[in-house]
């Protein structure tokens, strides 16, 4: 659907307060033309989740700066699946390359890393998208 | 096609009835689009709905809108109640992108039962003047009580989409101006409840005393009578919930003269007809634009350049071809 406009989920999940990438990220995304949906620090899954389908949201953005990604970005995505949503998940801070692999294994769509530039930043978020569309 | 649209509408609209948030959040996106699909779905939940108080909040950006409407859902929360949020936020005009931040002021004092949908300007404002009676209605119509719809108090239409509720607050702070902007000021005349936020802050009484003398002007040229009502002024601190209950109170006693004087009614009917008067300028307004690019306007774009008629008339031309091809 051409017209539809992109709307998406960008949060951080428990207790991590670096929120310079994410806002970054942010502006990025609108600038590209899509809709923000900024839930900010300190959300839960559940929050996450209850925004998701509240905002109908297209994709969900998790900053991750305190080394937490292995055990809550697979948290993040069974609860995805575990709710019926059919939404990516974009992981994006501070992974380790070695950790990709076993996030991808885990069901997030893609990982952003500190040195992604913008337009990597939208198309990673494009084509996680799309590639949900298709499926 | 139609019929496809319209079964797929209300599939998704019977299951939101039955409490399916992922549907109701989808019949959002559906109205937000605009188009055939909105439409069916409006019509729908419109049949239906007619119930819910609807509460506007607004003020200007910075104010304390978001943090006050979170600190009303938890009282509201508390209370039982099941209320939804429409959060309204303007749209870049250069990209189209907007930045939703309502959420993070309001999620934490959410109750399980209520339901926010952030929504954005999409820089047409027709748009905005349908979407958000629309999904008034379908909140109403899926058993939502009360609605508060939030908007920044600039612009008419953002202005007038807050005004249109059955209960308008705006927010106000220190320091935004003298006696005089208190009078002048459009969006103060739409208030049926001043909230002055920030209330710990220098000047915090100074806004009080602006905005009493305001009223009290009322009372003196006769608005006041007219209106049976005196807007109630009250000092609020949103960071700390200092003030959150006086507003409640005020939102329910206003809810309650509403009532007691039949003027609930009235306001429903304005903002029915208000939304039929959008609808009707939009759709004149839409066929007129494909006029007016099509090789007709362009002949009358030509005539305008060569001065030979005025804009006024070449407009008058335009909505005349129209309706005598209708």
């Amino acid at each position: 659907m051409g017209d539809h406009q992109q709307r998406v989920i960008l949060a951080k999940l428990g207790l991590d307060g670096h929120d310079r990438g994410i806002k970054v990220v942010a502006r990025i995304l609108r600038d590209a033309g899509m809709e923000v949906i900024y839930l900010g620090l300190r959300q839960t899954t559940a929050s996450i989740v209850a925004a998701a389908e509240e905002e109908d949201a297209d994709a969900i953005g998790l900053s991750m700066h305190n080394a937490g990604h292995l055990t809550l970005g697979p948290k993040m995505a069974e609860a995805i699946t575990a709710a019926g949503l059919d939404i990516p998940l974009i992981i994006g801070g501070i992974v380790p390359d070695e950790d990709v692999e076993e996030l991808m294994d885990a069901g997030i769509a893609a990982v952003l890393g500190p040195g992604a530039s913008a337009e990597e930043v939208v198309a990673t978020v494009q084509n996680a998208i799309s590639a949900r569309d298709k499926a | 096609m139609t019929s496809s649209i319209s079964d797929a509408a209300t599939t998704l609209f019977q299951s939101a009835v039955k409490g399916e948030r992922r549907s109701l959040g989808k019949l959002l996106t559906a109205i937000e689009r605009g188009g055939d699909q909105a439409e069916i779905i409006a019509g729908l939940a419109h049949q239906v709905s007619g119930n819910t108080h609807v509460v506007g909040i607004t003020g200007a950006p910075g104010s304390g809108k978001s943090t006050l409407t979170g600190r009303l859902l938890k009282l509201f929360s508390e209370a039982g109640d099941k209320l939804a949020v429409l959060a309204v936020d303007p749209s870049s005009p250069l990209t189209g992108g907007a930045i939703l931040g309502d959420r993070i002021r309001m999620d934490d004092l959410a109750g399980e039962e209520s339901f926010i949908r952030s929504m954005a300007t999409r820089g047409h404002s027709g748009g905005l003047a349908l979407a958000v009676p629309a999904a008034i209605q379908l909140f109403d119509a899926v058993g939502y009580e009360p609605v508060i719809i939030e908007t920044v108090g600039v612009g008419q239409v953002e202005v007038d989409v807050a005004g249109a509720a059955d209960t308008t607050v705006v927010v106000v702070t220190p320091g935004m101006g003298d006696a005089v902007q208190a009078n002048k000021a459009g969006l103060l005349e739409v208030a049926d409840i001043f909230v002055v936020n920030k209330s710990d802050r220098p000047g915090a009484s100074d806004a009080r005393r602006d905005l009493e003398l305001m009223l009290d002007l009322g009372h003196v040229s006769g608005l006041e009578q007219m209106t049976g009502y005196r807007p109630p002024i009250i000092m609020a601190n949103s960071l700390d919930g200092t003030g959150a209950d006086e507003v409640l109170d005020a939102i329910k006693s206003h809810a309650e003269f509403l009532r007691s004087s039949g003027k609930i009614e009235i306001r429903r009917k304005e903002r029915l007809v208000m939304e039929i008067q959008n609808r009707i300028e939009l759709l004149i307004g839409s066929t007129a634009s494909v006029t007016l690019e099509s090789d007709l306007g362009a002949s009358f774009v030509t005539k305008v350049l060569d001065r030979k008629i005025s804009p006024a008339e070449a407009a008058k031309s335009i909505v005349a071809s129209i309706t005598a091809n209708e």
